[in-house]
């Protein structure tokens, strides 16, 4: 991951290789072939094929009255109207709206930090940092529906210190703010060190230039650091949204905790469970996969369509 | 093997035809040791294989079969002394032996005996089911009516009310094993203390709970909005009746959510969370529990099972011990008091049996011997609908230590239990239950009123059935 986005730029080595390859002999091809034969297989097994019997299941529509019909399209049409999809699919969009910048800024604030500063204090942050991303999703989700505990948790005794009433953030009003939260937690540690590793990989002489022009810390970071790690800046941007946008893990574990906070509908994805494994409709909820499938395209399009002269990982 | 196809493409020499046949052998070993590796899996996981599957196959047991050489039915089920019940089966027949898995609680075991059902295979011979769930099972041709394998044999073991909630029509798919019949569970501590007695009506328990909160004293009950189940029971309870269903008429459902029966009720509760009476918090978590063990609620509307759940989650201990106490149910007409259940199981058979008639032997051999019962019912584990356990006098006799040594069967659980009359449940008990939890949660936040709440949750339910294919009446 981290040898992707630095700086270093092996692309044209690759170009030389790329021009032969339509002269390559079949023997060569074939070793080519073997060597991504197992990757291949379980592709396929793996991967296309479950998508597409998912997308064969979705053509059809299963009632308990009735039984099984083909209906080609109709389970989609039903999902762009439905209100618990685009409710869902509403809140995840708000959600990374929010999300995505704070999660941004801090870890490109602790990455940029870190950087600088080269103490033994720096090198075991940017473990501590980076640890929640270790902590698996369920655990993180449990521990902070703990937190967030009115009886048990911290937050009445802090707030209670000051007198007033602590924030349940696992209500309907705060839940938004409790999950945002807990994300930001576990995954700002990940992107801090995938922008601190694109710092590493710019040239130092280039700060050097920049002093002897007489530039400070603060032009140097927002002139140089920042400009140079944009690719890697897309990057964390592209995974968090589509990340986001498949919300599931956190609300489906706090939902044991806040049942009258999170409905079985919160999210597109979780509403894709409910109605698969807990209502028994497989083909519904396979049309809601690939509609909610369909949203994040149209995000990612439209975020590398807004970004497409500055991004260059992706093109 | 859909790689070894595409190798096929390149044709020509002899050494070409070597190395393609080097590759396709190559794919055909890592295709065999991605077999072996799923296989191995299978193989060691066999106890407490959680991953579903599981559950036909003989060879994945929690238990140990005594009398290997005797045909073998697999069963899913999570009552806490499951273990001790399989091992007495076993013991005792010499038929047929009991194999047992514990694939999850409730929700958790029904997600995968769903999956099991669109899969066509996966599923156990005999599954735990909650009996507010059959219908929904049943529905989808999963479970076997069990009537003619045995059943006038057993039958009067159980009462009446019991074989109701397990039946759709005339056929019968379960073989009742505990009930839920309703109670008030009260702190006799908070009682004590602000001087009142246990409320009869529900206009007394509201009385009651406005006199502890005008002194101070914590909240009376709680409304949580994960146990919509609780709700029904309340509203059936007031004289609704949610749905009518009957497998002779399998298209037909009748959807009454909305009635003044269940407006009123929904209203009632919601004046006492809008008046700061009752709490708001989802019932079986942490946090709730740590509330109950804290004192912050007086009462708690729930069942027989509760003791056992209680005391196992830590409630009652130290201090606390003998605190709790348990009294009827409040009533809305006292002249005609109502008793309700909330809760309680039943061992189906289902479609995919490979044997049903031995598979019925076990589902009605299961819980049903006296060691079985008298361990469920001296350790709270379960309210025993048998009757050899029902009407044994140790059983009403039973100081209940949770209560102080009250004899809360014979006062309270075994009247209920007599005269609870049973309830219909429907095919849509799940879509309902999320139904409900929503607008529970909606109206515990204040943004809806109960008859408001009622009007939407039958909207949404009709919607979900006329969308399933059903004629709602």
């Amino acid at each position: 991951m981290t040898l992707q986005i630095t700086e270093t730029a092996p692309p044209r080595t690759e170009k030389k290789s790329r021009r032969k390859a339509g002269k390559t002999p079949l023997r060569e091809q074939l070793i080519g072939w073997l060597f991504i034969g197992p990757f291949g297989l379980v592709f396929l097994a793996f991967l296309v094929a479950p998508l597409v019997y998912a997308l064969y299941l979705s053509l059809f529509r299963k009632a308990m009255i009735g039984g099984t019909s083909f209906v080609l399209l109709e389970n989609y049409t039903k999902a762009f109207t439905d209100p618990s999809f685009l409710d869902g699919a509403w809140f995840v969009i708000r959600f990374s709206l929010v999300l995505i910048p704070v999660q941004m800024l801090i870890s490109l604030a602790m990455a940029l930090i870190l950087d600088i500063v080269t103490s033994r204090f720096a090198r075991f942050s940017r473990l501590m940092i980076f640890l929640p991303y270790a902590i698996p999703a369920v655990i993180g989700a449990l521990m902070w529906g703990f937190l967030y505990s009115k009886n048990f948790g911290p937050l009445g005794d802090v707030f209670g210190l000051f007198g007033a009433t602590a924030p349940d953030f696992l209500s309907r009003d705060l839940i938004f703010y409790g999950l945002l939260n807990i994300v930001t937690w576990q995954w700002a540690g990940y992107y801090m060190i995938i922008l601190y590793a694109a710092l590493q990989g710019i040239d130092p002489t280039l700060y050097e230039a920049a002093r002897i022009d007489g530039a400070g810390n603060w032009q140097i970071t927002l002139r140089i650091k920042i400009p140079l790690i944009t690719p890697a800046l897309l990057l964390i941007l592209v995974f968090a949204l589509i990340g986001t946008l498949q919300f599931f893990n956190e609300p489906k574990i706090l939902r044991d905790l806040a049942a009258g906070a999170i409905g079985p509908d919160f999210t597109p994805n979780m509403y894709a469970y409910q109605q698969a494994f807990g209502l028994a409709n497989f083909n519904y909820g396979s049309a809601i996969s690939f509609a909610l499938g369909a949203v994040v395209f149209v995000c990612v399009y439209i975020f590398l369509f807004a970004t497409r002269k500055r991004g260059s990982f992706l093109s | 093997m859909l790689f070894a196809a595409d190798l096929s493409i390149p044709k020509g020499t002899h050494a070409m035809k070597r190395k393609h046949f080097l590759s396709a052998v190559a794919t055909l070993v890592l295709a065999g040791s991605l077999a072996a590796c799923s296989s191995d899996d299978d193989g060691t996981n066999s106890s407490s294989d959680s991953s579903g599957g599981g559950g036909s196959d003989a060879a994945n047991c929690t238990n140990t079969i005594p009398k290997p050489d005797l045909p073998a039915v697999t069963l899913w089920a999570w009552y806490p002394n499951m273990e001790l019940v399989v091992d007495n089966f076993n013991e005792l027949n010499d038929e047929v032996q009991v194999c047992w898995t514990n694939v999850g609680e409730g929700g958790d075991e029904y997600e995968k005996f769903q999956t099991a059902i669109a899969a066509g295979t996966g599923a156990p011979d005999v599954i735990m089911i909650e009996a507010d769930r059959i219908p929904t099972f049943q529905v989808q041709d999963a479970l076997v009516d069990i009537s003619d394998y045995g059943f006038e044999e057993v039958r009067e073991n159980y009462s009446e009310g019991a074989w109701q909630d397990v039946s759709v029509g005339d056929a019968v798919y379960g073989v009742p094993v505990d009930g839920g019949p309703m109670g008030m569970i009260y702190r006799k501590d908070i009682f004590e203390q602000y001087g009142i007695t246990p409320p009869t009506t529900w206009a007394e328990y509201e009385q009651a709970a406005q006199t502890v909160r005008d002194a101070g004293g914590p909240l009376f009950g709680d409304l949580g909005a994960n146990v919509p189940a609780v709700m029904m029971a309340l509203q059936i309870q007031n004289g609704a009746d949610p749905f009518t269903y009957d497998t002779d008429n399998p298209e037909n459902i009748g959807i009454a959510l909305n009635d003044e029966a269940s407006k009123e009720v929904l209203d009632y509760w919601g004046g006492l969370v809008e008046k700061g009476l009752v709490g708001t918090q989802d019932q079986f978590t942490p946090e709730y529990i740590s509330g109950v063990i804290n004192g912050d609620y007086a009462t708690y509307i729930s069942a027989a099972w509760a003791p056992g759940y209680l005391t196992g989650a830590g409630v009652g201990e130290g201090t606390d011990a003998g605190q709790f106490a348990v009294a009827p149910l409040p009533q809305w007409d006292p002249a005609n008091p109502v008793q309700v259940n909330w809760g309680g199981s039943a061992f189906s058979v289902t479609s995919q049996a490979s044997d049903p008639e031995l598979a019925a032997q076990a589902a009605f051999g299961l819980y049903a011997d006296e060691a079985s019962l008298t361990d469920g019912w001296t350790n709270q584990v379960i309210f025993p609908l048998n009757l050899n356990a029902l009407e044994d006098p140790a059983f009403a006799d039973l100081q209940v230590e949770f209560f102080g040594g009250q004899q809360a069967n014979k006062e309270v659980y075994i009247p209920a239990a007599n005269a609870y009359e049973g309830f219909t449940y429907s095919p849509l008990q799940q879509y309902y239950y999320d139904a409900m939890t929503e607008q529970l949660g909606a109206l515990n936040e204040g943004s809806i009123t109960g008859s408001e709440a009622a009007d939407r949750l039958q909207e949404d339910v009709v919607g979900y059935a006329e969308e399933q294919g059903f004629t709602v009446e």
